[in-house]
């Protein structure tokens, strides 16, 4: 955060710096945040221990199965998800549609998420996240797709996986990459530093700062294919900072059951005892798609550049 | 002078900031999940995350009774915002089966100052720390509405629309703040901590 390391001299207090964005999702770690559809599905999500829920018209599993253009959710909807429960709320936007951004934003959404599970509205730009005041969390596959993110603003990283499938293996593949990607920072020497924000396209600074850190500046999440206690927990010992999950949960045979213990999975990611005992009885998981069995063109992991 | 070992409650949340100003303060930090690690510690920090879901996984892991039994042994502990909520007696705003320690004689209201979009930075002069205010960092906080009698009003917001809202207290070991000083850097309120756990042990 070193950019924003200034406080103001006056005693007025400010809104929307880095530090109260950034600071927002240190809050969410360890943590689950699970997509819901109704303001029922909310509050069976915050039962179950959820640090978040994320407002959305269609899970990704449906989005898929349903096809046609996907945008941001009806405000009535996002409005009932804020009045039912007590903790905070995301929303999903459109990359580069920065207007569903401004309308969730007046809504008091907690956090947009400028999402590739809704249909692009700009193939070159995505949102120009420094002009507002919500904080924004934005996917990416590898490192310098999420140091181009933090560049735009973004204040929280989710590594993308392959949403609305039930199959993990693109999350595990996307956080392995970016924690090789950072690793491979810091043995680099200094001076061979530029070539490489040249080849992450992305900024030298930042860059810099990570092979010095050997983290990102932001928090980072994992997403994408998650759907059960054990895959959340193998994220976190994967180097996540805490879990999405979309359709895992309300696409599974019992919804509040498998919410509960995917929370506490996350908590205790380490500890195979606590890990057996809560993935027992859980019913049916959600039945899920291959990744390789979908065809590219409908991948949703390669929008976003 | 010895380095008091102190945990940092790790069911969610920032846990990782805290165990790091901790240290930067001249404790032994460490992260406690569950009863026997809390039976090795000297004092207790509760982080910054979301009271709802550490008030659940406290429950789920057992943790309430023995911190409850410490806190009325004498353990410091300190809490920051979901931390605070967590050391309140009475929570407003909360989820109806929310419920904190045995902790401080407090209403606290949750997400008082409203929600992200007003989470904001500002100076708070509190009492006992010197070299001037410390730069807050409140983030969808709580503040506190009422104290009981034995409790010391530490520090309060001093501009903008909630001036006058208390947002640090201290009763006895245990200490609260609604803001996230493990967010800036500067290490002046875990000091303090530290060397209340000092005089403790």
């Amino acid at each position: 955060m070193s950019e924003t390391t200034s406080p103001n001299a006056s005693a007025t207090p400010v809104v929307g710096t880095a530090r109260v964005k950034r600071g927002m999702a240190e809050m969410l770690k360890g943590g689950v945040i699970m997509d819901v559809v109704t303001p029922e599905q909310a509050k069976i999500a915050e039962d179950a221990g959820a640090v978040a829920v994320m407002a959305l018209e269609r899970v990704p599993a449906d989005i898929r199965a349903q096809g046609g253009v996907s945008r941001m959710s009806d405000p009535d909807m996002i409005d009932g998800i804020i009045e039912a429960v007590s903790i905070p709320v995301m929303a999903k936007a459109r990359i580069g549609h920065f207007v569903e951004a401004q309308i969730l934003q007046s809504l008091g959404v907690d956090y947009v998420d400028e999402s590739e599970v809704l249909t692009p509205a700009d193939y070159a730009n995505h949102i120009d996240k420094w002009a507002f005041t919500v904080p924004f969390v934005c996917g990416a596959t590898n490192l310098g797709e999420a140091l181009r993110r933090i560049t735009e603003g973004a204040a929280m990283i989710r590594s993308k996986g392959e949403a609305g499938t039930g199959d993990v293996s693109n999350a595990t593949t996307h956080m392995r990459k970016i924690r090789q990607e950072i690793r491979r920072l810091q043995t680099l020497p200094a001076d061979e530093l530029f070539v490489a924000a040249k080849e992450l396209q992305a900024p030298y600074e930042l860059v810099k700062e990570i092979a010095e850190t050997g983290k990102l500046p932001v928090v980072l999440f994992t997403a994408g294919g998650i759907a059960t206690p054990a895959d959340a927990a193998m994220m976190m010992q994967l180097g996540a900072e805490g879990v999405f999950v979309g359709s895992g949960i309300f696409k599974s045979g019992n919804p509040a059951q498998r919410a509960a213990a995917i929370v506490k999975a996350t908590t205790f990611h380490d500890d195979p005892d606590v890990l057996a005992k809560v993935s027992r009885g859980l019913g049916e998981a959600m039945v899920g798609i291959n990744v390789d069995d979908i065809p590219q063109p409908h991948r949703l992991a390669d929008r976003g550049w | 002078m010895t380095a008091p070992v102190i945990g940092v409650l790790a069911l969610q949340g920032d846990v990782r900031e805290h165990v790091t100003a901790l240290t930067g303060a001249g404790a032994q930090a460490r992260p406690v999940r569950r009863p026997a690690e809390l039976d090795a510690v000297d004092g207790l920090v509760i982080p910054g995350g979301e009271s709802t879901t550490i008030s659940k996984l406290v429950d789920i892991f057992e943790m309430r009774e023995p911190i409850d039994k410490r806190i009325a042994a004498g353990m410091p502990v300190y809490g920051s915002c979901a931390g605070m909520i967590m050391l309140a007696t009475e929570v407003l705003d909360g989820r109806p089966d929310q419920r904190g320690f045995d902790g401080i004689e407090m209403t606290v209201r949750r997400n008082a100052f409203g929600r992200q979009v007003d989470s904001f930075e500002a100076p708070v002069e509190v009492t006992g720390i010197t070299g001037g205010p410390l730069h807050a960092v409140f983030i969808r906080a709580p503040w506190v509405e009422r104290v009981g009698d034995t409790v010391e009003v530490l520090g309060t917001v001093t501009d903008g629309p909630a001036a006058g809202r208390i947002v640090a207290v201290r009763r006895d070991n245990l200490l609260a703040t609604s803001f996230h000083p493990e967010l800036t850097g500067d290490l002046r309120l875990h000091a303090y901590f530290v060397d209340l756990v000092r005089a403790a042990g």
